[in-house]
């Protein structure tokens, strides 16, 4: 096929953002276009950015706590998690086993609630406005569980270092089974109105497919990479907290498209659920926070946790120097690497099919920008 | 209306079209105040919520109230506009949109004028809109609206062509072009979605592209072009566009019923010459609520998948249609 461009016709630039329905958030893309098509997608980033590493420097250990929370608005526990776990890692401080046990349902529910939004979103963004109020339905139920023992329903700080800060009660227990329930029984439902709809399906098969190469020259983690048929998921490839206790599954898709993407993360929905089942099963006694000094020093050194986020992986690298304040923190989102992916794979696509790969790529701005 | 046709002073005939006149408009007014209620409260239904409940009964003065804001609202015309063009665009969609009410039977009394070529009358005023759309988006100076309405005039030439060759096999069987008379060629029960129902879904699926409807609802894709052709139209503009689409549905909807659905037919009624219209609006209401439902089912289709939806299904099928339809006749 001849280009426009080679017939001597003009591109024409079209600027996606930074405020757009698509791009949730303040992501701007520059778009060069031919005609429909997308020649050129360049991503610009920081509208969002908030100095989080540079305020770690500046603020002792627990005072960055909330800071985690407001990176990924989505997946504020798990970035909890990641903190105090670097943070216990330098320090050698041990959390108790029923906190590391908390940690995980916690981080569990927020993994689910940030899945049934995706799922909502990108269903939106391709047209349907539907589903996304069912999701936000089951959603509204996990927000409740968190906000009755955390406080709070997105931006949570509940984990500290060597523990959480409230413990969970039997009432939390109960509602969360019922909840599992709950879930599973909506499941078949979103198989038939979203999964199983012919126009769904021909939106998002074979869009945006890459290979397992590309996908490592660009860092990509999580749901994204899965797709392409890499195991990777750093509950199993470097288990932290108490996952190796749980038996559950990595699900894997082969075709690497926004399909395959999807459906690995409709497939990571039930096996959350069953991380959930098991942790509360075996949810041990004892006390939920370990002895802290109040004052605690970080001996000089550095330290790594990586903690899987549900959007893939997440690392916070954090170098003491002995005083209250780390010397540097570098945390490592996987919304960044995976976004970098966008000038490649979205090259010569059709405006739609680029709404359909952002959404299917599960962006989340502030994480991005920081 | 015949009650009115002998007061003396004015021509019978004139006052006649004015009375239409002022029912078409009444009905183009009623229908978009109905239709933005019901849509509005059908999709919190679908969505298990309520839906708006707060100005009056069930938020039932909801479409009132918004109605009051939007004439309030402050006209913006931006600065980079053709300002002449972007003023004219909304009132060129809407214009055209009452005209056809003027030839639609609503029984066999209530119609303004029965045109031998009704039927035609309708399709050329109706394709209007997508000049008013063009003239839209390009007036806007805006990407986004350009986009859109390239994507409404590719689509809307392009699902003329199968919405026209069904036509065409109704059209066969009747032999004329008055609606009123196509509608009295299916009394009896015989309506023509039973004699030939693959027509009445080409029709239909046609009938939601050329109203711009989900899932064929490109030039406003919200998603990809923000608003579409209407993305730099605020106030009094966007509302116009809005009562035309809504206007359009109906007019689409009535065309359905008339080909298809028997029209004003249905069980008898007392003084059925009027209140035969009940079996009419209740026909194009039911199509208009499949509208909505399949509106907030559906993602919406990419657009070259719209396009090889209607050159490798529906016009091939319509063209078979119509020779079977040719055949049959024949023999």
């Amino acid at each position: 096929m001849t280009t426009r461009a080679e017939k001597g016709e003009q591109r024409y630039v079209l600027n996606m953002g930074p405020q757009h329905p698509s791009t949730h958030g303040v992501l701007r893309v520059i778009l060069e276009m031919e005609g429909e098509y997308v020649m050129d997608p360049q991503p610009v980033l920081g509208y969002g950015h908030r100095m989080h590493e540079k305020m770690a420097e500046c603020r002792s250990w627990p005072n960055f706590l909330p800071n985690a929370a407001r990176m990924d608005y989505l997946a504020a526990l798990i970035y909890n998690h990641g903190y105090v776990g670097v943070v216990e890692r330098l320090a050698g401080i041990e959390a108790t086993p029923r906190a590391e046990y908390i940690r995980v349902i916690t981080s569990e529910l927020n993994r689910l609630q940030s899945h049934l939004l995706w799922l909502g979103v990108l269903v939106l963004d391709l047209g349907a406005f539907t589903p996304i109020m069912y999701t936000f339905e089951d959603r509204e139920k996990i927000l409740d569980i968190l906000e009755d023992v955390t406080g709070s329903r997105l931006t949570y700080c509940y984990m500290r270092v060597g523990g959480v800060v409230r413990d969970i009660d039997d009432k939390f227990v109960e509602r969360t089974r019922e909840y599992i329930k709950w879930q599973r029984s909506r499941m078949p439902m979103y198989d038939k109105l979203v999964t199983g709809n012919i126009i769904f399906r021909k939106r998002i098969e074979q869009i945006g497919e890459f290979s397992p190469d590309m996908a490592r020259r660009y860092g990509l983690t999580g749901p994204v990479l899965r797709g392409t048929g890499i195991p990777y998921d750093i509950r199993r490839a470097e288990p932290y907290s108490v996952y190796p206790e749980f038996d559950f599954e990595i699900p894997t898709e082969t075709s690497g498209d926004c399909m395959a993407a999807y459906l690995v993360r409709v497939r990571e929905i039930e096996q959350s659920l069953r991380i959930l089942e098991q942790a509360l099963d075996k949810l041990p006694d004892g006390p939920f926070m370990a002895k802290v000094p109040k004052k605690l020093k970080l001996p000089a050194g550095d330290a790594c946790y990586t903690v899987e986020s549900p959007r893939g992986e997440l690392v916070y690298h954090l170098i003491g120097d002995g005083s209250d304040t780390p010397y540097r923190m570098k945390i490592r989102v996987p919304s960044f690497s995976n976004l970098s992916l966008l000038p490649e794979l979205c090259s010569g696509m059709l405006l739609s099919d680029l709404c359909a790969c952002m959404g299917s790529l599960d962006l989340v701005i502030p994480e991005i920008d920081r | 209306m015949s009650a009115v046709m002998n007061t003396g002073f004015l021509p019978p005939e004139l006052l006649r079209i004015i009375f239409a006149v002022v029912c078409a408009i009444v009905i183009v007014f009623g229908n978009a105040v109905v239709m933005g209620y019901l849509e509005r409260k059908l999709a919190g239904r679908f969505q298990r919520r309520p839906g708006p409940m707060e100005v009056g009964f069930h938020g039932i003065l909801q479409l009132a109230v918004d109605g009051v804001k939007l004439v309030g609202k402050q006209l913006i015309v931006p600065k980079q506009t053709d300002k002449v063009l972007y003023r004219l665009a909304p009132i060129i969609s809407f214009a055209p949109a009452i005209m056809p009410l003027v030839v639609i039977p609503f029984s066999p009394k209530l119609q303004g004028r029965d045109f031998d070529v009704g039927l035609i009358f309708i399709l050329a005023v109706v394709a209007i809109n997508v000049l008013a759309i063009l003239i839209a988006g390009w007036s806007s100076n805006n990407k986004y609206s350009l986009l859109g309405a390239m994507r409404s005039v590719a689509q809307n030439v392009a699902y003329e062509i199968p919405m026209l060759l069904t036509l065409l096999s109704v059209i066969l069987v009747t032999g004329t072009f008055s609606l009123r008379g196509i509608v009295e060629a299916q009394s009896g029960g015989a309506w023509f979605i039973f004699l030939m129902p693959v027509a009445f879904l080409i029709f239909f699926a046609a009938t939601l592209a050329e109203t711009n409807r989900a899932p064929f609802d490109l030039p406003e894709a919200e998603s990809e072009l923000t608003a579409g052709f209407m993305t730099e139209f605020s106030g009094m503009g966007f509302s116009l566009f809005f009562m035309a689409e809504y206007t359009y549905m109906f007019i689409a909807c009535s065309l359905t019923v008339i080909l298809f659905l028997g029209g004003w037919s249905g069980p008898p009624l007392p003084y059925g010459e009027y209140t035969s219209a009940l079996w009419f609006f209740a026909k194009v209401y039911a199509l208009l609520l499949t509208m909505i439902w399949i509106r907030w089912t559906f993602p919406r289709v990419r657009f070259d998948q719209l396009l090889n939806f209607c050159w490798k299904y529906l016009v091939p099928f319509s063209l078979v249609h119509l020779l079977v339809t040719a055949v049959v006749l024949k023999l």
